[in-house]
C-alpha cells in the first residue's frame, strides 16, 4: 500500500468547476476510493480555481501531477480505478492540443499555465482553502512573523514602496506611499479596510482569491495594520459571494484562534481584528468613499475628496482602503524581498496582474502574468484566441470605467501607464473579448445602461448625463441618430468626465469615447447609412432566406414565435419582414444555412 | 402576501432580535441587520422595519432610505426560487438577454414580480462573477447553470417545479 499512500487528489472547486458540477465528481472520487478501502490513504482536497475554467470540472492527481479535464462522476470512478489503483493514466480525460496529441501534465505544458508567473494567486488550486494549516505549509503568515517580530512599521513601509507595488483595484496608486500617509496621519484610532466589492461586470479575480486563498488576504491585511497602526479593518465584501463570505469566515476564526488577529498578536503588542461588512448591490461603493459609507451602515454615496480616507476616512478617522488583489501582494513581498517582486514587470508598473479572461475567446479563466505582457499574448497565446473561426474585433479592459482596445493595439504591453494612452484603464483585471459579430455602438449602449442603473443620483452630470448619453445610443441603435447626435455624445461625455463627483461618473463616459476613438466608421454606418455592420441591432437589420439553399424542411417555421415564416413543405420559405421580430430563433433551427442576417 | 402577521411570527421576531443583541456595542450594523432580516423574512416589510427601527434607536425613515438605496434589498416577497440571471459584460456578448426573455416567457411575468404559484421570481442581476461560464444564471445561493441557450430553460424550471 506504500506506493498508493502518497496519493493525493487536488480538485477546482472554484465558481466555474462547482457550476460544471465539481460536487458529484468530488463524490463520485470518496465512495469509490471507499469502495476499494483507499479514503484513508488517497487525500481527496477541494481547491481555489486552478484557472482554466472552460476545462471544468478540473482534478490533479499527485504525485504524478496528472491533470484531468472535464470529468463526470463516471470519470472520477473510473480515474480511482485504473489510476490510483493500478497505476494506468485514463487518457480520456487527459488535456488534448489541437492536432489531437495528449498532454498528461498540461500543467507544465500548456502555454496557458507556462507562460503564467503567479504570486497573488500562488495558492489557488494548490491549498485547501478551508484549511490554515495547509496555508501556513506554503509559508502562510511566515511574512506576518518576519513583520511584526525583525522589522519596524517603518521598515514594512519602506519595503513595500521599494517594491512599486500599486493599487491593483485600478486606479494604480503606489501602495507604500498609502501606507506611509496612513503612518502619518494623526488619530486615536486607525482602520484598515480590504475592498472586495468586486463590482464590475466582466471581473472574476478578487472573487477566485477570497474563495480560493483568503488567508493571504487576512495576513496581508494584518501586515498592512501593524504599518499603519490600524486596530480594526474590515473586509466590505459583496453579497453576491457567499462562498467568498463563508470561506472568509471560516479563515477569520482560525486565525484569531491561530493568534495571528486578536490582542497582542504573536506575543507582542500589536493588538488587530478584522469584521466582516457585506455589500447589499450597489456598484458605487467600491468607490472608496461609498464604501465606507456603506460600512458605517448608510446609503452609500460618495463625497468629495479631499480630505481623502487617510486623512478622514471610516467614522471620521485616518483609513487605509487596498484591493484584495493588493492584499494578496504584500505576504510574498515581505518574504522574497523588494528586490525580487521589482525585478518583474516593467519600468512604471511592478509585479505581476491576475485578469479573467471571459467572452469570445477560447481559454476563459483565471491568469496571472507579468506586468508588460502584450495584449497579443494574452488573448493569443494563453487565451488561445478566437474561438469559431471568427475574426478578433476588440478586447474591453476597465469595465464600466474603461474602453475598447482594437486589433491594431494588440502588441501594447500592459501596464498602467499605455492602457491609459489608448484611451481605457487597468482596471481591476477583467478582459471581455468581442468578436467580429459584436457591435460597438451596442456594447458602448451596453454600459451606459449599466451606469445609468448604478448612479447614485447625488450629482447631476452622472444622473442626468449618463441618462441623455443612453438615450442618443438608443436613437443611434434605432436608426434614427443623426451626425449632431455623435457631436453631442462626444461633448456630453467630455462634459460629465470632467464635472462629476465621484470616479464612477467620471470614467463612466469611457466605453463611448474609447468606442468613438476606435470604432468611429461603425458610429458613421449607423447614423449615415442607418447600417449595423456587426448586424446586431435588431433596428437595422433583416432576416432573408436563401431560396438556393432551403430545402423546405419548415423547422424555421415551427419555431417561429410569431409566425412570420411562410412556404409549403419541400418549397423553399419566405420571412414576412413586417413580422419578423428578429429574434433568431430561426437561424440557430436551420440545419441548411439557408437564413443570414443582411444590413442594408 | 402584503405584511407579515407579526404575532404570527413572533418566533422570527425573536430570531432576529437574538441576532441584533450579539452586535450590540458596534457600530454601523444597520444593513448587517438589514441581510439577517431578508434571511430570516425572505423580504423587508414595513412592519419588519418598524421593529428594527425601535431595536436600533433610528427613525424608519433611515432605515427606508438605506433599504431603498441597495438593489439586494426587497420590499416585495420573492418567489421560493429566485433566478438571477447575469447581465455582465460576458454574458451579454454570448446571448444573456435571450436567456432572460426566454425566462420571463415561460413563466409569464416580469422581471422581479413572483409567479402566481409563488415558486419563482426572475431577477436580471449584475455580473456574478463567473463569466468564463456565460451566459450564466444562479437559482437560489447555489445552483450556477452556465453556457447557457434559450433552450435549456424550461428543464431548469421542470427541475424546480417538480423538486
Amino acid at each position: 500500500m506504500a506506493a498508493v499512500a502518497t496519493n493525493t487528489i487536488l480538485i477546482c472547486a472554484g465558481g466555474a468547476c462547482i457550476s460544471a458540477g465539481e460536487e458529484s465528481v468530488k463524490d463520485a472520487f470518496k465512495d469509490e476510493l471507499k469502495k476499494f478501502a483507499l479514503d484513508t490513504v488517497v487525500s481527496v482536497v477541494e481547491t481555489g480555481c486552478m484557472g482554466a475554467c472552460n476545462l471544468g470540472p478540473l482534478a490533479v492527481v499527485y504525485p504524478e501531477g496528472v491533470f484531468y479535464q472535464k470529468l463526470t462522476p463516471d470519470a472520477a470512478r473510473k480515474i480511482v480505478r485504473e489510476h490510483i489503483l493500478k497505476g494506468r493514466v485514463v487518457e480520456e480525460y487527459l488535456y488534448k492540443g489541437p492536432e489531437g496529441e495528449i498532454k498528461p501534465q498540461a500543467q507544465e505544458e500548456l502555454p496557458f499555465f507556462t507562460k503564467q508567473v503567479k504570486i497573488a494567486t500562488r495558492n489557488l488550486g494548490v491549498i485547501d482553502p478551508t484549511d490554515i494549516d495547509e496555508y501556513i505549509g506554503r509559508d502562510g503568515y511566515f511574512a506576518l512573523v518576519k513583520a511584526v517580530k525583525e522589522m519596524t512599521p517603518e521598515q514594512v513601509i519602506e519595503e513595500i514602496k521599494a517594491s512599486g507595488l500599486r493599487g491593483r483595484g485600478g486606479a494604480g496608486f503606489p501602495t507604500g506611499l498609502k501606507w506611509e500617509l496612513g503612518r502619518k496621519s494623526k488619530g486615536d484610532t486607525k482602520y484598515i479596510v480590504c475592498n472586495a466589492d468586486e463590482g464590475d461586470p466582466g471581473a472574476f479575480m478578487d472573487r477566485a482569491i477570497l474563495e480560493g486563498d483568503p488567508h493571504t488576504v487576512i495576513e496581508g491585511m494584518v501586515i498592512g495594520a501593524y504599518a499603519i497602526g490600524a486596530s480594526q479593518g474590515y473586509i466590505y465584501v459583496r453579497a453576491e459571494y457567499p462562498l467568498a463570505i463563508e470561506r472568509l469566515n471560516i479563515a477569520i476564526e482560525k486565525a484569531r484562534e491561530y493568534g495571528f488577529l486578536g490582542k497582542n498578536i504573536l506575543g507582542s503588542d500589536f493588538c488587530f481584528d478584522i469584521e466582516l461588512r457585506i455589500g447589499a448591490g450597489a456598484f458605487v461603493c467600491g468607490e472608496e468613499t461609498a464604501l465606507m459609507a456603506s460600512i458605517e451602515g448608510e446609503r452609500g454615496q460618495p463625497r468629495v475628496k479631499p480630505p481623502y480616507p487617510v486623512q478622514s476616512g471610516l467614522w471620521g478617522k485616518p483609513t487605509v482602503i487596498n484591493n484584495v488583489e493588493t492584499f494578496a501582494n504584500i505576504p510574498p513581498i515581505i518574504l522574497k524581498g523588494a528586490k525580487w517582486f521589482a525585478s518583474i514587470g516593467t519600468e512604471t508598473s511592478k509585479g505581476t496582474k491576475v485578469f479573467a479572461l471571459a467572452g469570445k475567446i477560447r481559454n476563459t479563466g483565471l491568469v496571472e502574468v507579468p506586468m508588460g505582457i502584450t495584449l497579443r499574448e494574452l488573448i493569443f497565446e494563453i487565451g488561445g484566441g478566437i474561438p469559431g473561426n471568427k475574426k478578433f474585433k476588440a478586447v474591453q479592459t476597465g469595465g464600466p470605467s474603461g474602453g475598447c482596445i482594437p486589433a491594431e493595439y494588440l502588441d501594447t504591453p500592459v501596464d498602467y501607464e499605455s492602457l491609459k494612452e489608448l484611451g481605457t484603464i487597468m482596471g481591476s483585471g477583467g478582459m471581455v473579448v468581442m468578436d467580429e459579430d459584436d457591435c460597438m455602438v451596442d456594447v458602448a449602449k451596453f454600459f451606459l445602461e449599466f451606469t445609468v442603473d448604478e448612479s447614485c443620483g447625488k450629482c447631476t452630470p452622472c444622473r442626468e448625463g449618463t441618462r441623455v448619453m443612453l438615450d442618443i445610443l438608443e436613437k443611434i441603435t434605432n436608426g434614427e441618430g443623426t451626425k449632431e447626435d455623435l457631436e453631442k455624445l462626444k461633448q456630453l461625455g467630455e462634459f460629465i468626465s470632467n464635472s462629476s463627483l465621484c470616479g464612477l461618473g467620471q470614467t463612466a463616459p469611457n466605453p463611448v469615447l474609447s468606442t468613438m476613438r476606435y470604432f468611429w466608421d461603425e458610429y458613421l454606418a449607423h447614423v449615415e447609412e442607418k447600417r449595423c455592420p456587426a448586424k446586431k441591432c435588431k433596428a437595422l437589420i433583416r432576416f432573408v432566406i436563401d431560396h438556393d439553399k432551403c430545402v423546405g424542411c419548415t423547422a424555421c417555421a415551427k419555431v417561429c414565435p410569431v409566425n412570420a415564416i411562410t412556404g409549403e413543405v419541400r418549397k423553399p420559405h419566405t420571412i414576412n419582414d413586417d413580422e419578423c421580430i428578429r429574434c433568431g430563433s430561426c437561424i440557430e433551427v436551420c440545419r441548411f444555412n439557408a437564413i443570414s442576417k443582411v444590413s442594408p | 402576501m402584503a405584511g407579515i402577521d407579526v404575532v404570527a411570527d413572533k418566533g422570527k421576531l425573536s430570531k432576529l432580535d437574538e441576532y441584533i443583541d450579539t452586535l450590540k456595542n458596534k457600530d454601523g450594523i444597520l444593513i448587517n441587520v438589514l441581510h439577517k432580516a431578508q434571511e430570516i423574512f425572505g423580504y423587508l416589510p414595513d412592519e419588519v422595519i418598524d421593529h428594527i427601527a425601535d431595536r436600533l434607536n433610528l427613525p424608519p425613515s433611515k432605515i427606508f432610505g438605506v433599504v431603498t438605496f441597495y438593489n439586494f434589498f426587497s420590499r416585495k416577497p420573492k418567489g421560493k426560487y429566485q433566478v438571477k440571471i447575469c447581465l455582465g459584460t460576458a454574458c451579454y456578448v454570448k446571448g444573456a438577454g435571450k436567456i432572460l426573455e426566454r425566462f420571463l416567457e415561460e413563466l409569464g411575468v416580469q422581471p422581479e414580480e413572483v409567479t402566481q404559484d409563488g415558486l419563482f421570481s426572475v431577477h436580471p442581476v449584475r455580473c456574478l462573477g463567473a463569466c468564463s461560464m456565460a451566459p450564466v444564471v444562479l437559482v437560489g445561493e447555489r445552483d450556477f447553470y452556465g453556457r447557457l441557450t434559450p433552450n435549456d430553460v424550461p428543464t431548469i424550471i421542470k427541475k424546480y417545479r417538480e423538486g
